[in-house]
């Protein structure tokens, strides 16, 4: 287990590593700079004084130097400064990552609370009307476009309670972020919900008709019994996958639910840092982003072994 | 009879005029919520060229003059006293004499002087040794040759030639006075003014938040005890925000005719109002690489031109057709309806095409061979939607365009290499006044020149208009130009749109100006009647 966990994290870095140059690199390819965006802002381009500020920014210097530079920020804990708000990349990156996380975590929280128990349910109801309901409300689920959800729930709020549910300062205290959070988490969790009941639906079924499930029917075991102790734990493994690429696109993939929301979260922020080609700030927040999802995915293989005793990694 | 109908008068009376008393009295406190549609670039005005700054950076600063902030159509005869008490042109209008207020102080408490205004303009001019990241509007100053300073209270002008419009551009939001002891980096990101708001803080996507100053030198403003600005880029959300009353401004002059309609059946008791904003859409034709360096083809794009039927399905109405300045009555200085129709492009739609048929048939361009171009424009509905309009005028005359959407920010740097053939571009105008139109615009070198229309001739008229102070006289000059600058085909202007802005009834004193975008946010006045 230890060599394998050395390994991982080796393998870990080097993924890492693989992301830092490919979003290096596709910056530096996408047309424009900062310069020139804030010279697009003013509707002109000043030759000279647009290469000041690139000089001035280190934007004039190689392409390797610049990486160079980066990465030795980085591994100082010096992520530079963020060329829009002239602010350190860090002050600017972390007050956005727990108010992305709280999102996140509370949609995950919602898709895992009505997925996994639906699914079952749907599985061992199979073809009843129930069944029928639920894979009409997971079809929804998946089809609904995320800013039409969105954009009719605030609708309904505005026309039925006259208030909009919409981030316009910090929550001032538990309650209210909660309150803040779960209609987006909601709207969010949703779709995620309708992934994972399909499939632990389907990984249920596969289950449900294996021999030993029958075995363990004969021997007089109670239909709860079977259903959660026997099938389930052995159906919930891909669910597991996908509840773990589910967290990963979670923290960096809520763009839309963030914009019509107006949550700050760090999605919107790195959407808008692409707009101003930001570099300091997105290449760190890719990389946060992506840290997260290669973190997340080591936690799941450990989960694996953890739920199947016939897991062992060497 | 009589008692009751006196007795029912007075209550009629009383009803009315308490109210009425009642509005009229400004209260004290409050603050303001307005939705910002977007992170402005930073709050430093004198380095940014767009009003996504000036709105909520106007009230941190005071200028020298200042439009008056409840006149909505801006002039030269609107312009008021602010840091300045009183001025004075010298009799060969050469210099131009400020006698300052005194007693007034930098948000940090640091004593305003005249030195401070010499600092202003020696950054705009490049003089300091501090300098700005980027400077859009040292054009404007192209005819200052210095400033000089005689005591703390009193500060002179000194211009290369006689130019009235120079008070104007001082008037306008883009001229706010900056101190000599804040560094140039630090206002972009830290503003210090000696205006009716303090700068508190900005968080890049959530919030600007702006707070009252108590030590305003206008005693008893402002009013409001700050002004937060919401930054919400989904123009839907922002709707429903102001609906829902979370804001009580919609962003300035970002509400459409549709949106002002939607919000007006969803909250009725909303006052909005649809005006000029003083941006025009027009087109850049390069002159500099064939087809188009030859003018006739210029002229026959000119002539397909149907203004109206584009504001009609670009704007569902709501913009105005004019020339290169915004046309009356909101506009001070635009060409009259009947000397626009003179103009080729601007009379009968049909007529002008067959014209323009005519031309391209002379070149070879037939509907069985016709001229085949890209319409370059950026990426942006703004810009698309009248672009494609734009497209299927030109195939009236045989010609057959192609869109070419330009990713925003490759723009400005595609049409400064001229690698486009007709592009359709937006043309905002800080002030209404010929000077910053036509120097800006259209005089050789400059910047926003953008398909390089130079005319040495014409370059002249510039000079005598802005040197003229006979108002009539200048007036007279200016539409000369302005129809030379049409008939030239220097950057055909297609319209020039009207835009909204709504407001919750309890928001008092807001005045939208009819006649520019960058000039009516001081907001020192406004109060909340809640």
């Amino acid at each position: 287990m230890g060599t394998y966990l050395i390994r991982r994290f080796f393998l870990m870095l080097l993924t890492l590593f693989g992301i830092s140059v490919l979003i290096f690199t596709m910056l530096r390819v996408v047309p424009g700079n900062i310069a020139d965006i804030l010279f697009d802002a003013a509707g002109m381009i000043d030759v000279s004084e647009k290469a000041k500020l690139e000089h001035e920014l280190g934007l004039d210097k190689p392409i390797a130097v610049q990486y160079v530079a980066w990465i030795d920020g980085l591994a100082h804990g010096d992520l530079g400064y963020s060329y829009v708000s002239e602010k350190p990349a860090l002050q600017e990156i972390l007050p956005r990552i727990p108010i992305t996380a709280k999102l996140a975590g509370l949609a995950l929280l919602f898709s895992i609370a009505f997925g996994v128990p639906l699914g079952v349910v749907s599985a061992v109801r199979q073809n009843s009307k129930l069944d029928y309901a639920l894979r009409v409300i997971s079809l929804s689920g998946l089809s609904v476009p995320a800013f039409w959800l969105g954009l009719l729930i605030l609708m309904a709020f505005v026309h039925f309670f006259g208030t909009i549910p919409i981030y316009t300062e910090p929550p001032k205290d538990f309650w209210s972020a909660l309150w803040l959070f779960s209609i987006p988490a909601a709207a969010v969790g949703f779709r995620s919900s309708a992934l994972i009941m399909r499939l632990t639906r389907s990984s249920m079924l596969e289950v449900l008709r294996q021999d030993y499930i029958r075995t363990a029917r004969a021997k007089g075991a109670s239909d709860q019994n079977v259903n959660y102790n026997h099938a389930l734990r052995n159906a919930v493994l891909p669910v597991v996958t996908v509840i773990g690429i589910e967290a990963a696109f979670l923290m960096g993939g809520l763009i839309v639910t963030e914009t019509v929301f107006n949550i700050p979260g760090i999605a919107r922020f790195l959407v808008e840092a692409i707009r101003w080609r930001d570099y300091p700030i997105v290449q760190n927040l890719v990389m946060f982003i992506a840290f997260v999802a290669v973190f997340i995915n080591f936690l799941v293989d450990l989960l694996y072994a953890a739920l199947d005793p016939r897991i062992k990694y060497s | 009879m009589a008692a009751r109908f006196a007795a029912l008068a007075a209550v009629v009376i009383a009803g009315l005029t308490i109210p009425a008393a009642h509005a009229a009295e400004p209260k004290h406190g409050g603050i303001l919520h307005i939705y910002h549609r977007e992170t402005p670039p930073s709050l430093s005005i004198h380095e940014e060229a767009t009003f996504s700054v000036n709105a909520p950076a106007m009230a941190i600063y005071n200028n020298l003059v200042i439009y008056d902030q409840h006149k909505p159509q801006a002039s030269i005869a609107t312009i008021e006293p602010e840091l300045a008490t009183s001025w004075a042109w010298s009799k060969d209008n050469l210099s131009l004499t400020f006698k300052l207020r005194s007693g007034v102080k930098w948000h940090d408490g640091v004593a305003f002087t005249a030195k401070d205004v010499k600092c202003t303009f020696d950054l705009l001019q490049g003089k300091a040794q501090d300098k700005f990241r980027k400077d859009p509007r040292k054009d404007w100053y192209a005819n200052l040759s210095d400033v000089t300073v005689a005591g703390d209270d009193e500060v002179t002008f000194h211009l290369k030639r006689p130019q009235p419009s120079f008070l104007a551009m001082l008037a306008s939001g883009y001229t706010p006075i900056y101190s000599c002891h804040v560094p140039a980096a630090q206002m972009r990101t830290h503003p210090i003014g000696t205006g009716p708001f303090k700068f508190v803080e900005m968080k890049q996507n959530e919030s600007i938040t702006l707070v009252k100053n108590p030590d305003y030198w206008k005693k008893g403003l402002p009013y409001l005890d700050g002004i937060e600005y919401t930054i919400i880029k989904n123009r839907a959300t922002a709707i429903l925000a102001f609906v829902a009353g979370k804001v009580d401004v919609t962003f300035p002059t970002e509400m459409t005719a549709a949106n002002e309609a939607d919000i007006k059946k969803q909250d009725p008791t909303a006052i909005c109002e649809l005006k000029p904003i003083n941006v025009n859409t027009n087109l850049i034709i390069n002159r500099d690489k064939p087809p188009f360096n030859n003018p006739d083809l210029r002229q026959a794009l000119a002539l397909s031109l149907d203004r109206k039927s584009m504001i009609d399905i670009v704007l569902q109405g709501h913009g105005d057709v004019g020339g290169s300045l915004l046309p009356p009555p909101e506009g001070v200085w635009g060409l009259p309806k009947d000397q626009l129709a003179e103009l080729p492009g601007y009379g009968d739609v049909a007529k002008d095409r067959e014209k323009a048929k005519a031309i391209l048939a002379k070149l070879g361009y037939t509907a069985g061979n016709p001229l085949k171009i890209k319409v370059s424009t950026r990426n942006l509905a703004t810009y698309r939607d009248p672009a494609v309009v734009l497209i299927d005028q030109l195939k009236q005359i045989n010609v057959e365009a192609e869109l070419d959407p330009v990713e925003s920010s490759a723009w400005f740097a595609k049409v400064a290499r001229g690698d486009y053939a007709v592009g359709l571009n937006l043309t905002g105008n800080g002030i209404d006044d010929p000077d910053q139109a036509f120097y800006e615009n259209y005089s050789c070198g400059s910047e926003r020149n953008y398909t390089h229309y130079c005319n040495k001739d014409l370059e002249k008229l510039f000079d005598e208009q802005s040197a003229e102070t006979d108002l009539a006289k200048r007036k007279k000059l200016v539409w000369e130009i302005d129809k030379k600058i049409q008939e030239d085909v220097a950057r055909p202007i297609l319209y020039h749109a009207r835009t909204g802005t709504c407001w919750k009834p309890f928001v008092k004193n807001m005045t939208i100006m009819s006649n520019n975008a960058y000039n009516g946010y001081r907001y020192e006045d406004l109060w909340l009647d809640k």
